[in-house]
């Protein structure tokens, strides 16, 4: 067994393969010495887990109505309550796990690559081509995200699709910003003097040598940034604007128990502490990333 | 100049949103029974057979006389409907900041000054939960529990039923108005309404607030000026708030001015928790009767007061900071 890990830890590894993998185990166990962002990382393998074996841990339906079981306090069958409809809470949080992860994961494949490519483009070319995108990015950053957000579903209609959109069209500024800062840095580096002499022309340099190295101070921000996304989802669930009933969305569902907030509190409660506690495992994975990835800007 | 080109942005964005939209505004008005000759009169009549940059400079003409549009849903201009409900957000605002700043900045004082104690360990989680806890939903467990069970505080709304309407709006800011009138019972019923939307609003910003206080204080800690002062025998409490804070309080005002227009936007959640008659409520129920030019109006006096006081606290940190200018 030992040999993997030697071949993990190799000096100087003899493939591309093995210096990825390399540092993908530096990291990992960098991570698991900081106990903070280990339950960070817990709790977003437990959430993905969840979502993924959904059917399998719930013992109920998430939409399946009981109207002879309506409003039932937490018990030892329905661990959470159940709600106005008779479904059970426990249930609907399990499968809301899917959403909040699609919601999650869509808003960074769109937003991420986005501002990447405007951030780096911007950074690389210089000039006009830096002063336009940068300040329309700017425009965008001095702007309320959540109103923004909201005037955005208002315009496309409500939907989980549509919230999904206004939240990435609202989150991609500040890594753009990320993005044109680090390109800055290289920009000027010899390895890249080295490959446009060697004739690659601009889009090759961006993508294949400017792009891989602004990833980890990317990846970082988006796991910092993935609690807000949960919360400005939520916010638009909560309001009517994202997901539609019966989806069990967590904000919607905390959105339905607001009529029994006084006497049976945990309709809305139950899913509240769901949000908190997968936003907070971003939170603790994100600083712990922080760390490993990009020292230099620890305790900003 | 940026500001003017950042609002002219703001203006952009709330048009082409405006105009992407798939409700056809003309059919809004003229409904879809009307024939073909009405519509295009209406079509005329509205603008929007102009082309798209005319129409633009039109808006922001319009915008900038005061002219946002009549809203669909209350009958009434946008402007008129704005200016009767902002006083309400701004008040409740304003109280909320009081106590971020109130609370947290002694927070964060303590916790740079006991750094790794288990005060400053508790005022991290503060901070942590600050950024991952939805604010409608701390608003909700709070009117459980703090009215539903305890009674503490006033329900939702401004004030009881009760006392609804005796109070002639000056300012539209409640507390000042109750002052005014004399109406020492209606200024005790407004306080018990607001204290619970500012204290979860409050909370926010503290979170915010203390966590950038300790970390200014931190700074200023481990500065050489700091262990002399401590070498020469200076008393610790006069080291940590005369020589340590000092020097931080510039850099808090920034600190505190995006906190504070971070509070508007969030009290659009807390509106719609505690039925607060504010901006922000007004927002959300236009958003829901599809009411676009309530919800472009009220998308734009958000976004420029949010850019207004950015800017402020901008040019006052360059004003009040040597180093800086």
């Amino acid at each position: 067994m030992t040999s993997t890990r030697d071949w993990l830890l190799e000096d100087s590894p003899t493939s591309l393969w093995q210096a990825n993998a390399g540092r993908a185990y530096r990291v990992f166990m960098a991570l698991l010495r900081n106990p903070l962002s280990a339950l960070g990382g817990v709790i977003i393998l437990v959430l993905i887990l969840t979502a993924i074996f959904a059917p399998w841990i719930a013992p109920f339906s998430a939409t399946g109505q009981n109207l002879q079981a309506r409003l039932l306090p937490p018990s030892g069958v329905n661990l959470m309550g159940t709600d106005e409809l008779g479904r059970d809470i426990f249930s609907r949080v399990i499968y809301g796990s899917q959403i909040t992860l699609t919601i999650v994961g869509l808003v960074a494949l769109i937003s991420a690559p986005l501002g990447l490519l405007v951030g780096a483009v911007a950074g690389y070319f210089g000039g006009w081509t830096d002063r336009l995108l940068m300040g329309f990015t700017d425009i965008f950053l001095s702007m309320p995200k959540l109103i923004l957000a909201l005037a955005f579903v208002a315009a496309l209609g409500p939907g989980i699709n549509n919230a999904i959109i206004a939240i990435a069209i609202t989150s991609w500024p500040a890594y753009a910003r990320i993005a044109r800062a680090e390109t800055l840095t290289i920009r000027n580096a010899e390895f890249i003097q080295a490959v446009q002499l060697q004739g690659a022309n601009p889009l090759r340099v961006i993508v294949q040598h400017i792009l891989p190295l602004c990833t980890s101070s990317m990846i970082v921000r988006v796991t910092l940034d993935m609690a807000g996304v949960i919360l400005t989802a939520a916010g638009l669930g909560f309001i009517g604007l994202g997901a539609q009933p019966p989806l069990p969305e967590w904000g919607a569902m905390i959105s339905r128990g607001r009529t029994f907030i006084l006497d049976q509190w945990w309709v809305a409660t139950m899913p509240g502490f769901a949000i908190i506690i997968v936003s907070l495992g971003f939170c603790f994975l994100g600083d712990g990333l922080r760390d490993v990835l990009d020292p230099k800007s620890e305790g900003k | 100049m940026t500001v003017f080109l950042t609002f002219l942005g703001l203006l952009a964005i709330t048009f082409f949103i405006g105009r992407v939209i798939p409700i056809d505004p003309v059919l809004a008005v003229v409904g879809d029974r009307a024939s073909n000759a009405v519509y295009e009169a209406a079509r005329v009549q509205m603008g929007l057979d102009q082309p798209l940059p005319v129409q633009f400079f039109r808006y922001v003409v319009g915008v900038f006389t005061g002219d946002l549009g009549r809203s669909v849903s209350t009958g009434r201009s946008v402007v008129e409907d704005i200016s009767r409900f902002f006083p309400a957000t701004l008040e409740m605002a304003t109280i909320g900041i009081i106590i971020g700043v109130v609370v947290g900045v002694p927070l964060g004082v303590i916790a740079a000054s006991r750094q790794g104690s288990w005060i400053d360990q508790i005022i991290r989680i503060v901070g942590l939960l600050g950024y991952s806890m939805p604010a409608f939903w701390l608003g909700l467990v709070g009117l459980a529990l703090f009215y539903a069970r305890l009674r503490w505080v006033g329900g939702p709304g401004r004030l009881d039923i009760f006392y609804d309407g005796l109070v002639s709006p000056v300012t539209g800011l409640l507390l000042v108005d109750s002052l005014l009138a004399g109406e020492f019972d209606i200024f005790f019923n407004a306080i018990t309404h607001l204290i619970l939307p500012a204290s979860v609003l409050g909370f926010f910003s503290l979170a915010y607030i203390a966590r950038m206080t300790r970390s200014f204080m931190l700074d200023q800690l481990n500065q050489e000026f700091v262990t002399t002062a401590r070498v020469k025998g200076v008393p610790e409490r006069v080291v940590i708030w005369r020589h340590a804070f000092n020097p931080i309080r510039v850099q808090l005002i920034t600190v505190i001015g995006l906190s504070y227009a971070g509070l508007l936007e969030g009290s659009v959640m807390i509106e719609t928790v505690f039925s607060w008659p504010g901006i922000g409520n007004y927002l959300t129920t236009a958003l829901l009767n599809a009411d676009m030019n309530a919800v472009l109006g009220s998308t734009l006096v958000i976004g420029a007061v949010f850019i207004f006081i950015n800017k402020i606290s901008d040019v006052l940190y360059r004003v009040l900071d040597p180093r800086a200018r």
